[in-house]
């Protein structure tokens, strides 16, 4: 055997075993995906059914088992709310951090970071309390307050990063020309860190998308997103894996598509930019 | 913004204008660290306040002065061992599970060119952007399910007698499914860090007579360390509160046989309404989240900043 020959035989090896790997780690989502288009006998059926006739009754009657429409839509008012909420508050120290470095940035940076570390168990009582007192258990505003402020240390520290490439010089000229304060950021800034902050607004939107402590335990049914929807499910009253699986593919379908667009920039924003 | 409107300007002497040019720092930054100074402040404020009465919502007035009761309650609760057990094997395995193999898959990745690796990283970081609770309920009814489940349908090919995985191995299982989730995090940010090693590097190792194992244990693993800091960082802040995937399955059983710190304090406060309980609880948590937080940033905090 050649060397060209062997070093061939080994790639083929290694890319074998690599989508062996990669078909076992993503079966299970495959196999939901599957079986969102399976009648509930089939979905049930022993052995599993790989072939079958698909049909896309699930899909047609997913408003029928639950107010399907109105848990998504208070998942997308949660998340794109808290995420606008969080761009607002985060840009602006952002901006401060990345071009008035003072000695206490570093510290500053950190110091957010390590709110991070505060378990939710650890505040679930006052919250809930306070929550309660001020008649917000079950609304959509106590969620997108909560998830503002637990991404926002992540989103300040993905934009710092951002920010933290662009030269000072671009922005000392435009304040020569006179530029305010205002007008630095919104004419200069952030047209240079579109795409930055495109990729911020999706690492966000994907965190609260997916959040499963606060709103398993803050909401109930009026203002309950997809989380808690799937959740209900979990006590199972009778066979309805099926229609399971579609409730699951159509809430994380949005969010996959995200991720697989996205996932680059997103490893900046997730390692804090220790990876670039 | 061109060079001679710029240059127009500097020739002209402009007025002084020292206080628009100083720090507008402290004023734009001060939203950012008072709304994250009032979310931890407050809520742990009252947390520590209410981890000192008797506060039972079921009992609603008998809020007197107990001192450390609450705390004694909860740290010789029968679920209390159990729970700070289960949270440090389920951080500690998942950690493990998710560095070795996401150090070990991505180096697969990078070693070899082959058809369709794209779609193979796609596939391996998927699961990462899976709801928690969706997760959990396809692994408990279409994986693990005892009659239906595929891993019945295995066990059932090679002769064996099928295995109910939630009831019998429920910390496994658990184990299992969030190291479902986590693995392909350690995988998206190893992947990518792999790709910034120094190719010529490596290609003067490997002329040197450096063999492959060689170059990944003295170039590509210390390469690695940051990341790995990285990723054992962002893992530990979420796996010790992980409580959806609990949730939706096992309910902390059966006894505590699955249940973490986060679950048994949501047990105590929203199941059996103690409040005083719970927060003496929490703060406990709060007290091992911060122990490792501690020795997290002392080990990686420095590099973080160093670089960004």
């Amino acid at each position: 055997m050649t060397l060209q020959q062997s070093r061939r035989l080994q790639s083929l090896l290694l890319g074998t075993l690599a989508w062996a790997i990669a078909i076992l780690i993503f079966f299970p989502i495959f196999w939901m995906v599957l079986t969102s288009f399976k009648t509930e006998i089939d979905a049930f059926a022993t052995p599993p059914q790989f072939i079958f006739t698909p049909t896309l009754e699930n899909y047609l009657h997913i408003n029928e088992r639950s107010d399907y429409f109105s848990f998504a839509w208070n998942s997308v008012v949660i998340s794109f709310s808290a995420t606008a909420l969080c761009l607002l508050i985060a840009v602006p120290a952002a901006y401060s951090m990345a071009f008035y470095e003072t000695q206490r940035t570093k510290g500053t940076l950190l110091w957010m970071l390590s709110t991070k570390m505060l378990p939710p168990v650890g505040v679930l009582m006052p919250i809930y309390l306070l929550a309660k007192s001020f008649g917000l258990l079950d609304t959509r505003i106590a969620l997108i307050v909560i998830y503002t402020l637990i991404n926002l240390p992540i989103v300040v520290w993905m934009i710092y990063t951002y920010f933290k490439d662009i030269p000072k010089d671009i922005l000392e000229a435009a304040r020569l020309d006179g530029a305010t304060l205002w007008q630095e950021m919104v004419r200069v800034l952030l047209p240079i860190a579109k795409g930055g902050l495109a990729s911020t607004v999706l690492l966000s939107l994907i965190l609260c998308w997916n959040e499963a402590f606060w709103s398993l335990n803050l909401t109930s049914s009026q203002a309950a997103p997809l989380t808690a929807l799937i959740a209900s499910y979990s006590s199972p009253e009778g066979l309805f894996w099926a229609k399971l699986s579609a409730v699951s593919t159509l809430a994380c379908a949005p969010i996959l598509i995200f991720g697989w667009i996205s996932q680059k920039q997103l490893v900046r924003g997730l390692s804090f930019g220790a990876v670039k | 913004m061109n060079i001679s409107t710029v240059k127009a300007h500097m020739d002209i002497p402009q007025p002084v204008r020292k206080s628009r040019l100083s720090n507008p720092g402290w004023f734009l930054v001060s939203p950012s660290v008072a709304l994250l100074l009032l979310w931890m402040i407050v809520p742990l404020g009252m947390t520590v306040y209410f981890s000192l009465i008797r506060y039972n919502l079921l009992y609603p007035g008998e809020n007197q002065f107990v001192g450390l009761e609450n705390f004694s309650y909860f740290l010789s609760d029968s679920g209390f061992l159990p729970g700070a057990t289960n949270t440090l094997l389920l951080v500690g395995s998942v950690l493990l599970i998710s560095v070795v193999f996401g150090v070990l898959i991505s180096a697969l990745l990078e070693a070899s060119e082959f058809l369709g690796r794209g779609i193979v990283r796609v596939m391996l970081i998927s699961p990462f952007f899976i709801m928690p609770t969706v997760g959990a309920l396809i692994w408990k009814n279409l994986i693990f399910h005892p009659v239906s489940g595929i891993l019945a349908y295995i066990w059932k090919l090679f002769g064996a007698q099928p295995v109910d995985w939630l009831a019998h191995y429920p910390l496994l299982s658990i184990i299992i499914i969030v190291s479902w989730q986590w693995l392909p995090f350690a995988i998206l940010i190893l992947m990518t860090a792999m790709q910034s090693l120094d190719q010529e590097q490596k290609e003067a190792a490997r002329l040197d007579g450096a063999g492959p194992v060689a170059i990944f244990w003295h170039l590509t693993l210390p390469h690695l360390a940051r990341p790995i800091a990285v990723v054992v960082m962002i893992e530990t802040i979420f796996l010790l509160s992980v409580f959806a995937e609990i949730f939706t399955t096992t309910n902390g059983g059966p006894g505590y046989a699955s249940t973490n710190l986060a679950y048994l304090i949501y047990n105590q406060a929203l199941v059996q309404f103690d409040v005083g309980m719970a927060s003496a609880g929490g703060l406990i948590a709060v007290l091992i989240a911060n122990v490792a937080a501690i020795v997290l940033v002392r080990m990686i905090g420095k590099n973080l900043t160093d670089k960004a």
